[in-house]
C-alpha cells in the first residue's frame, strides 16, 4: 500500500483567515465565537456563533465569480489556494488525471437557498438569479476547486452532517493509499450562519446561548461555526521525490454506523470507529498521545465520547490528551473535521496541544485529560481526529509523524 | 382560553407524544414514566409553543436546569399558564 502524507494545508474560520493565524489562536486559547451579524438575527433566540469576521469577499473574488460562488465555495477556494501554494504542486498531464478533489459539506449553498427563498416567498419576487442552482449545489465547491487547479481525476462531495469532512478525507486517503490517485485535494467547508440555517438548529434545543464548553459540567450546548479546511494528500514517494515539505502522515481511517438513533450518539458506534482507525493503521493504542475530540459541548455527545475513548483505550485513556477546539471556532458541521485536523497537525509537528477553552467544572462522566483552558507542550507520536454525525455516522482519522 | 382548556390542551399534546389516550395521563406523570425521551420532549414543547403562541425557554442539554419545569405534567401545565400570563400581558 502507498503511504499517504499531507503536503499542504489551508483554512479560513472564526480564529483566522489562514493556518498560521488559526494555530496561533489555538495555542493562545483564543475564542473566535462572537455575536452573529446577518439579516434578521434579532428574530433568533441563539445569537452567537463562530462567524468569519473581517472578511471582504469582493477583495478576493470578482463580480462574475461571486455570482457563482456561495460563501461555502468562497471559503473552500481560499483554503484550497493556501494548501496548493504550500504544497507547490502543479497539475498537468497524467498527474492531473490521477488527482482529484473530495470535499465534505452538510448544507452546501445554504445561504444562497436562504436568500432566494426569502426573495420569492417573503418579498414576493417572481424571478431569481440564473445561477442559483449551480451556486447552491453541494458539489459546487469541489467542482470549482477542480477547475481552478486542473484536477481531472475522481472528484465528488460527501455529505454526512458533522462527519462530512472526515468521511471526505478518509475517502481521499484511501484513494491515494490504494494507488488509484497520486494526490487529492480534500477537507471540507460550511457556511450555515444565516437566518434559516441558525433557526433550524435553534429548533432542536441543543444550542448554547452563551458559550461552547465541551466536557465541562456546566456545558449547555453547541455553538455553530463556519469556514473551511483544505489539505493536499499525496503519495509519500511522490512528495519525497519532489522535495516537498511533509506536514504529517495519514496512517489510518475507519467509519462506522450506529444504526440506532437519528440524533442520540452511541458509545458502541463511536468506539468501533476509533478502534477501527487504530486497527486500520496497525497502531498500538499506547502510541496515541492526542485525540481531537468531536466534543460538541452537548450533554449527550461529550459523555458518550469520553465513555467510548475509555472503552477503546482502557488504562491508557488516562495517559492521553483529548481536547475540543470547537470551544474556540465553534462547530463547523460539515467542515468541522477539516479545521480540527489542523490541531492534530500542530500536535504532531509543533508539539503543541490545543486546549479545550471555556472549561469551568469537572464532569465525572467526562473524566479524561481534556487539556482545560491552556495549551500544553507535548511530544505526540500519533493523533486521532473524531467525528460523530447526526444519523449515527462516525469517521475517525489517525495521523502520525513522518 | 381558561385554565381548564390549557390543561386539556397540554394533556392532549403530551398524550399524542406518548401515544396514549388523554385519560391515561395523570397530573403527577413524569415524561420518563410516559416513555417520552429528550427528543420527544423537544417536540412536545414545540407543539405547546404552537398551540398557545408562546415561547418556552427549554434547553435539551440541561432539562432540569431550564427555567421551564418539565418534571411532571402538573408542572408543565403551571409553567404554560405562567408563560401565557407573562407573554400575552
Amino acid at each position: 500500500m502507498t503511504r499517504v502524507v499531507i503536503t499542504g494545508a489551508g483554512t479560513i474560520n472564526a480564529l483566522g483567515h489562514d493556518v498560521p493565524t488559526t494555530l496561533a489562536a489555538m495555542r493562545e486559547g483564543r475564542c473566535g465565537i462572537s455575536e452573529l451579524e446577518f439579516r434578521d438575527v434579532e428574530r433568533l433566540a441563539i445569537r452567537i456563533g463562530g462567524q468569519v469576521k473581517g472578511y471582504d469577499a469582493e477583495a478576493v473574488f470578482n463580480r462574475q465569480q461571486l455570482s457563482l460562488y456561495d460563501r461555502f465555495t468562497q471559503f473552500t477556494l481560499i483554503a484550497a489556494r493556501q494548501a496548493m501554494a504550500q504544497a507547490g504542486l502543479q497539475f498537468s498531464g497524467a498527474l492531473a488525471d490521477r488527482s482529484g478533489v473530495v470535499l465534505g459539506t452538510s448544507g452546501g449553498g445554504l445561504t444562497t437557498q436562504d436568500e432566494n427563498y426569502r426573495a420569492v416567498y417573503e418579498e414576493g419576487k417572481n424571478r431569481v438569479h440564473p445561477f442559483v442552482v449551480p451556486k447552491l449545489m453541494n458539489n459546487a465547491a469541489a467542482s470549482h476547486v477542480s477547475m481552478e487547479f486542473n484536477l481531472r481525476g475522481p472528484s465528488f462531495t460527501v455529505a454526512t452532517a458533522c462527519a462530512s469532512s472526515n468521511h471526505a478525507m478518509g475517502q481521499a486517503f484511501q484513494m491515494v493509499r490504494s494507488g488509484l490517485c497520486t494526490a487529492m485535494i480534500t477537507g471540507g467547508s460550511e457556511s450555515m450562519l444565516c437566518f434559516g440555517g441558525v433557526k433550524a438548529w435553534e429548533g432542536l434545543r441543543v444550542m448554547s446561548k452563551d458559550a461552547c464548553r465541551p466536557f465541562s459540567a456546566t456545558r449547555n450546548g453547541m455553538v455553530q461555526g463556519e469556514g473551511a479546511g483544505v489539505f493536499v494528500f499525496e503519495d509519500y514517494e511522490h512528495a519525497r521525490a519532489r522535495g516537498a515539505e511533509i506536514l504529517c502522515e495519514v496512517i489510518g481511517f475507519a467509519m462506522s454506523s450506529d444504526a440506532a438513533d437519528i440524533v442520540m450518539p452511541s458509545k458502541q458506534g463511536a468506539a468501533r470507529a476509533i478502534l477501527g482507525a487504530l486497527q486500520d493503521g496497525g497502531i498500538a493504542p499506547s502510541r496515541v498521545g492526542y485525540i481531537n475530540a468531536h466534543g460538541t459541548g452537548t450533554a449527550a455527545n461529550d459523555k458518550t465520547e469520553c465513555a467510548a475513548v475509555a472503552d477503546v483505550f482502557g488504562p491508557h485513556a488516562d495517559h492521553l490528551m483529548m481536547s475540543s477546539t470547537k470551544s474556540m471556532h465553534g462547530h463547523l458541521i460539515g467542515g468541522t473535521g477539516a479545521v480540527e485536523l489542523l490541531a492534530c497537525i500542530m500536535a504532531l509537528r509543533d508539539g503543541v496541544i490545543a486546549p479545550t477553552i471555556g472549561y469551568e467544572e469537572p464532569d465525572p462522566e467526562c473524566a479524561l485529560d481534556v487539556v482545560p483552558n491552556e495549551a500544553r507542550d507535548a511530544e505526540v507520536e500519533v493523533a486521532l481526529s473524531n467525528a460523530f454525525a447526526f444519523g449515527g455516522l462516525n469517521a475517525v482519522l489517525a495521523l502520525g509523524q513522518v | 382560553m381558561n385554565t381548564q382548556d390549557v390543561k386539556q390542551t397540554v394533556i392532549g399534546i403530551i398524550a399524542d407524544q406518548a401515544m396514549l389516550e388523554p385519560g391515561d395521563i395523570a397530573m403527577d406523570s413524569t415524561p420518563e414514566s410516559l416513555g417520552i425521551d429528550s427528543m420527544g420532549l423537544v417536540e412536545a414543547i414545540f407543539a405547546i409553543e404552537e398551540a398557545f403562541d408562546i415561547s418556552v425557554p427549554f434547553n435539551a442539554n440541561e432539562p432540569q436546569g431550564s427555567e421551564f419545569d418539565i418534571s411532571t405534567v402538573a408542572h408543565i401545565v403551571t409553567g404554560v399558564e405562567a408563560l401565557i400570563a407573562e407573554q400575552r400581558a
